[in-house]
């Protein structure tokens, strides 16, 4: 991906770029690279979805601060987005099934 | 033809900044500074300028408006002394680090404590490491002069670094002197237009800045940083030779003073150096080879330039109006020796006066005995001591 206007590749995000091509004083050149950025790597604990209790009632997506619960076009929740699930447990809290287990990270 | 008129250097620097009409003026009182928001204001309150003028509560808000307004696009200004600055101490390298080319007005005065409002360079030395692109004024011109070069030093694309302009607090802020000034068009048409590439507020180009930066990029960033440092020594040197072909003044690293054939030096910033220049003038009808060097960038500080020039004298005396509190001597000494070591410059014995702290008069026979040491240097070729105070009661 690039930005429009000014030709800045995302090579700004790579963490081999040299200091003559990154972006000055570390600006974004372009919107919504959050995506780019795994910060599930920081996550201690994590939530299991137990897809046979689950009652698709959607009270656990909308608590999730990182947007890790995606939701298909049918408006079924699917699988957590583990690259970006921080492990917080809101959502294993929030689920009024006992449908999202909580388990230690390996 | 050039305006001549009469003014204060702080009338001068927010005559300037009238001139340039910038977006937004973020300034919080303080003296000896507070004259340059309150002329400006008026000019606002006039209908002079087109400028949006932030009344903040702090000099810590002052800076973070401007770099707020720097970053949505605009071009961002403001003044301070001592305190003040100190207040805006994280703000100063945020701005410098996020590549803000915000330009402010700093009039020398005293950090406290002890609590003292008069003139000395504790303040701005103190920010010397901060990122800042520093520019020291003699007098009401020079402060004027540097202002109407300070943006396009600054917003220069191989640059892109805020720009503080340093003048003497009281001695030039408040000191009614002959000035000459550009005309508006004139001035309009050297300092131009701010076209940023990137800014928060451009709709077709959304970016982010300021973000989180880990050990994985920051230090490129500040490779990056060091190396637009590195540039404004050329952009510095350009503008000046453009602002020459405007009004005839001449502006480069540093200024020499009746250094020709001159055996010693003194290497002084801002007011002072009009005192230096008296003195030289009437040691010299004496016979003595005395002169002057005057910075003018203290950063980036000229390293080549002053080593080299510096090499062709016996003994010099690099005079601070500040203490680094080092037990070594003062910040512009330490500078001045870095840089002749760093480029093999041996020859001359230097020595470090501090001098004028807390705004101590400076008198020509003070000058008179650091020119008669020097000279004994020479003489005797021994030094003594190195690390010396001015003109304090012992
Ligand atoms: S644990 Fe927290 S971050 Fe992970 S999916 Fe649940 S609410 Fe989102
Ligand atoms: S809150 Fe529990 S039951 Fe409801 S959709 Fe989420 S996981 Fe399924």
């Amino acid at each position: 991906m690039s930005c429009k206007s000014c030709n800045l590749e995302r090579k700004e995000l790579s963490p081999d770029v040299t200091w003559k091509d990154i972006t000055e004083g570390g600006t974004i050149a372009d919107a919504g690279n959050a995506v780019l950025i795994k910060t599930g790597e920081w996550r201690s604990k994590r939530p299991v979805w137990l897809k046979d209790k689950c009652k698709q009632c959607l009270l656990c997506f909308p608590v999730c601060p990182d947007s890790s619960i995606p939701v298909n076009s049918e408006g079924n929740r699917e699988d957590f987005d583990y690259d970006h699930c921080k492990g917080c447990g809101i959502c294993v809290k929030v689920c009024p099934f006992k449908a999202i287990d909580f388990v230690d990270e390996g | 033809m050039a305006i001549r008129e009469r003014m204060s250097g702080n009338e001068a620097v927010a005559f300037a900044m009238k001139q340039i009409n910038p977006d937004v003026v973020a300034a919080f009182p303080i003296t000896p500074s507070t004259e340059i928001p309150q002329y400006f204001s008026t000019y606002v309150s006039n209908g002079e300028v087109d400028t949006e003028f932030i009344a903040v509560e702090s000099e810590h808000s002052a800076m973070s408006a401007c770099i707020g307004a720097q970053a949505a696009g605009g071009r961002a200004m403001t003044a301070t002394s001592a305190n003040g600055l100190a207040l805006m101490w994280e703000c100063l390298y945020i701005a410098a680090c996020s590549r803000l080319p915000i330009v402010m007005a700093v009039v020398n005065r005293t950090m406290s404590g002890p609590l003292n409002i008069h003139n000395d360079h504790s303040d701005s030395m103190g920010a010397r490491d901060s990122g800042w692109i520093q520019l020291y004024s003699e007098n009401n011109q020079e402060a004027y002069d540097n202002m109407l070069m300070a943006h396009r030093i600054a917003e220069h694309p191989s640059v892109m670094l805020p720009v503080m302009v340093c003048q003497d607090g009281f001695i030039t802020s408040h000191a009614v002197e002959n000035i000459e000034l550009v005309e508006d068009d004139k001035v309009k048409a050297f300092v131009g237009e701010y076209n940023p590439v990137h800014y928060l507020l451009n709709r077709d180009n959304p970016i982010s800045m300021g973000p989180l930066d880990h050990f994985t990029h920051t230090f490129e960033h500040k490779r990056q940083q060091a190396q637009a440092m590195m540039n404004a020594k050329n952009v510095i040197l350009e503008v000046a030779r453009e602002f020459e072909k405007l009004t005839g003044r001449k502006y480069g690293f540093f200024e020499e003073y009746r250094t020709e054939d001159a055996e010693t030096v003194i290497v002084v910033l801002n007011s002072t150096a009009g005192t230096v220049k008296y003195v030289v003038d009437q040691m010299r009808k004496e016979g003595k080879k005395v002169g002057l060097i005057k910075p003018r960038v203290y950063r980036p500080f000229p390293v080549d330039e002053i080593a080299s020039a510096l090499s062709r004298f016996k003994a010099i005396a690099v005079m601070d109006k500040a203490d680094s509190f080092n037990a070594a001597g003062g910040p512009l000494f330490t500078d001045v020796t870095s840089a002749m070591y760093a480029k093999s410059v041996f020859g001359p014995k230097v020595i470090n006066y501090i001098y004028g702290l807390g705004g101590r008069d400076v008198r020509t026979d003070d000058i008179e005995l650091v020119f008669n040491n020097l000279l004994k240097i020479v003489e005797t070729g021994e030094v003594g001591s190195v690390y010396n105070y001015l003109g304090v009661r012992e």
